[in-house]
């Protein structure tokens, strides 16, 4: 089953590696992995998508909590939360297509941000579903190239305000 | 008053009470040795290898509880400590190694003797340092003995540029670490405790399985109150030796591959296992889904990531070994306040109790550690009972691995923690003689002997020349079979006594090496001469000294559970 583990760790050169080859050193592999710093500038915020059974997520988010610069782990798939990612897409623009790309475009509320003699550059953000939904209705147009950041993500609040 | 960073870096260590360093110079580190020299408020203890040098900061602490300090070079210095600092880690020793790094301007340039030791040593630290700045070196220093020390030990590496040693700043150490992302927790959630103690009070074939978890938190006097209290015998690792009396009549011998027969039944056929900092590593629990088949597990660790990890567990504890234990007992006093009718049957659990030390006197009966003596041939086994009679059970034991290892584990009884020093996680050949410097440097008037192989010793035999120099009476037990024992014995039960490359007949005559190096070299060939052999070895006082036991070439280790196979499927004598 496929995990978002949300980590606070502190914001230090080196730290990124120790948690990445922590993945390495017992062969799991990461799918996606994003990090920018929090509010608090000395403190970085991971994102990381990973596949396993429960008891190896376990041993990870465990063997996270134990690197020293790590100061909280934790596994969103068992929470309520939003999750989002933000592709660049660059597709095959021929004057005959263009009402009809600006169209799919519409409907995803997505947003063209570069436009050349040829092609269309797309932003789209939401969830991994709704990328993978509009790279499939522009693929028969021709995408030239496609950059994802990977999955960031969030625990809703609480809905009873308690 | 400003100081430099080499000035800087020995105060610190002053601060944290450290007396002694092992360590080797080099180009990098040239400005710290220029402040090492004439100093006497510090001990250097100039090695001959670096991976000498930690294996002996590493028998520092396993012998005192005081975590080891290593000071080494850039590059070539700093990659001679990696398989010194991985076997700390995998035994979970506190130790700091300091290495010099090249000057913060050529990292990343291929520079002369540079190497990234931070990143080589990542996965065999509990956490390292690159100090890029001066005003780090202090808080640093502070932070690494501090997770050393606490939580689950484990050793931390400290790279420092030859430009932050020379640079200068105020001295100021700092009075308390501050890591909000480090907390280890000792106090074990009291909940769980109680529900523990339920199950071990109405278990009806109780076993303690302990490790060397007991000897890192300075729990065997709790370990021991407990077992008494409920009448549970106890079973060790390999690491736990020592951390319950191998004498005590509650002792089933340690347990495993190479365990005794009548551990691996009881463990086997026990209904409530009590697994105290042990890990579950494969070399205990055979085929893993056959281990402790009918057993309630109960698992005390201080470190999360070894619970459920190999096995799962029915009451999980974490927390600190020794503070669980107390609390266990606490938990059982109130018990003992309850009434009767609460308490349950009591006569039934003491009877079911009492079949089953009869059972286990059974199984101790029937297969009693053993080896068939022999009037021509030194028997190792026959070596170790002789060294352990002689030395009255009192001496610091150090190993190399292989059979040797397993001999020692076997037929010394260890009635102490810390007097067993041994390379359980990794396995390191070359281990036991460097170990046991550094546990003589700790302790300069007990015993300290170091059961080797012909194989392992060669490994790190130029430690023999430090061990001259600073007058240390290290014994060093040499179980000569003019093999790669362990691996013979493999191929002899496995591979159809295909012998391939494990004879190494071609070995120096480790009488006159000693001797050359200024050392006391002794042989003996014959039974009749082991004794008068380890006697000697006693008397001396002021030098180390080799005995060369030539052992019959082909004994084996027994009992063994071939790898992979459950516990109670032991190949016997
Ligand atoms: C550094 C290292 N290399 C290889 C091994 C694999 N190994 C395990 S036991 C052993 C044989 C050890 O031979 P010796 O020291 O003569 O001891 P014996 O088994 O004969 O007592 C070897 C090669 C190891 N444990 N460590």
């Amino acid at each position: 089953m496929r995990h978002t583990i949300s980590i606070l760790v502190d914001n230090e050169f080196g730290v990124l590696s120790k948690v990445s080859s922590l993945f390495s050193g017992r062969g799991f592999n990461i799918e996606s992995l994003c990090v920018a710093e929090t509010l608090d500038p000395k403190v970085s915020r991971m994102t990381i998508v990973t596949t396993g059974d429960d008891q190896i997520v376990e041993q990870i988010t465990k063997q996270l909590n134990k690197l020293i610069n790590v100061i909280k782990v934790s596994d969103l798939t068992a929470e309520e939360h939003i999750e989002r990612e933000l592709a660049l897409i660059k597709v095959n623009a021929n004057a005959d297509d263009r009402a009809e790309i600006l169209s799919v475009i519409d409907i995803f509320r997505g947003k063209v941000v570069d436009v050349s003699p040829t092609t269309y550059t797309i932003e789209m953000t939401g969830d991994a579903e709704k990328v993978g939904a509009i790279t499939e209705l522009l693929r028969p147009f021709g995408i030239k190239e496609i950059v994802r950041t990977g999955k960031i993500a969030m625990a809703r609040s609480p809905k009873s305000g308690k | 008053m400003k100081k430099n960073g080499a000035q800087i870096f020995l105060e610190s260590l002053l601060k944290e009470g450290v007396d002694t360093i092992f360590g080797f110079p080099g180009g990098a580190v040239l400005p710290i040795y220029d402040a090492l020299y004439g100093v006497t408020a510090l001990k250097h203890i100039l090695v001959r290898h670096e991976q000498g040098a930690v294996h002996m900061a590493d028998g520092y602490a396993r012998a005192s509880g005081k975590p080891g300090v290593v000071l080494v070079t850039s590059g070539p210095g700093a990659t001679n400590t990696v398989t010194g600092i991985a076997t700390a880690y995998m035994d979970s020793i506190p130790i700091v190694v300091f290495t010099g790094q090249v000057p913060t301007a050529l990292i990343g340039n291929d520079a002369f003797q540079e190497a990234d030791i931070v990143g080589i040593t990542r996965p065999c630290t509990k956490h390292n340092y690159l100090v890029k700045d001066i005003k780090d070196l202090t808080r640093i220093i502070k932070e690494a003995f501090y997770i050393a020390t606490t939580g689950r030990p484990g050793p931390v590496l400290v790279d420092i540029p030859k430009d932050v040693l020379s640079a200068s700043a105020e001295f100021k150490y700092p009075e308390k670490v501050e890591l909000k992302s480090y907390q280890p927790t000792y106090k074990g959630h009291i909940g769980q405790i109680k529900k523990a103690v339920e199950l071990i009070i109405k278990a009806k074939r109780p076993v303690l399985y302990t490790g060397g978890g007991v000897v890192l938190s300075d729990a065997s006097d709790e370990l021991r109150v407990f077992a008494e209290k409920l009448n549970i015998p106890v079973t060790n690792t390999l690491m736990g030796l020592g951390g319950f009396p191998g004498t005590h009549p509650l002792f089933l011998g340690m347990l495993g591959m190479h365990g005794t027969y009548c551990a691996n039944m009881a463990v086997t056929n026990t209904d409530c296992l009590i697994a105290i900092g042990a890990r579950f590593d494969d070399r205990v629990t055979g085929k893993i889904d056959e281990f402790a088949p009918y057993a309630k597990v109960i698992h005390v660790d201080i470190d999360p990531t070894s619970i459920s990890k190999n096995v799962r567990v029915d009451v999980p504890i974490v927390g600190d070994v020794k503070s669980v234990l107390k609390d266990m007992l606490k938990a059982l006093d109130e018990i003992k306040g309850r009434s009767h009718a609460e308490r349950g049957n009591e006569k039934a659990q003491k009877d079911a109790l009492a079949e089953w030390h009869e059972q286990i006197k059974q199984w101790g009966e029937t297969h009693k550690l053993s080896y068939k003596l022999d009037e021509k041939k030194i028997k190792p086994q026959y070596v170790i009972e002789r060294i352990y009679d002689l030395t009255k059970g009192k001496a610091i034991i150090t190993t190399e691995v292989g059979q040797n290892q397993m001999w020692a584990a076997q037929f010394y009884k260890f009635d102490k923690p810390r007097t067993f020093l041994t390379s359980g996680g990794l396995g390191t050949m070359g281990f036991g003689f460097p170990a046991a410097i550094g546990a003589q440097f700790a302790f300069p008037d007990k015993i300290v002997i170091d059961i080797a192989g012909d194989g392992s010793i060669q490994m790190n035999i130029q430690e023999l020349a430090t061990a001259v120099q600073y007058k240390l009476p290290v014994k060093i037990a040499i179980l000569n079979n003019k093999f790669l024992g362990m691996v013979r014995q493999w191929q002899e039960f496995f591979y159809e006594k295909r012998y391939s490359y494990t004879c190494m007949d071609v070995a120096p005559d480790f009488v006159k090496v000693a001797e050359a190096y200024g050392a006391v070299g002794l042989r003996a060939t014959k039974p009749e001469d082991v004794d008068g052999v380890i006697k000697e070895a006693l008397a001396v006082k002021n030098k180390p000294v080799f005995m060369d036991f030539n052992i019959d070439r082909e004994e084996d280790v027994y009992p063994m559970v071939p790898a992979g196979q459950p516990l109670n499927k032991m190949l016997l004598v």
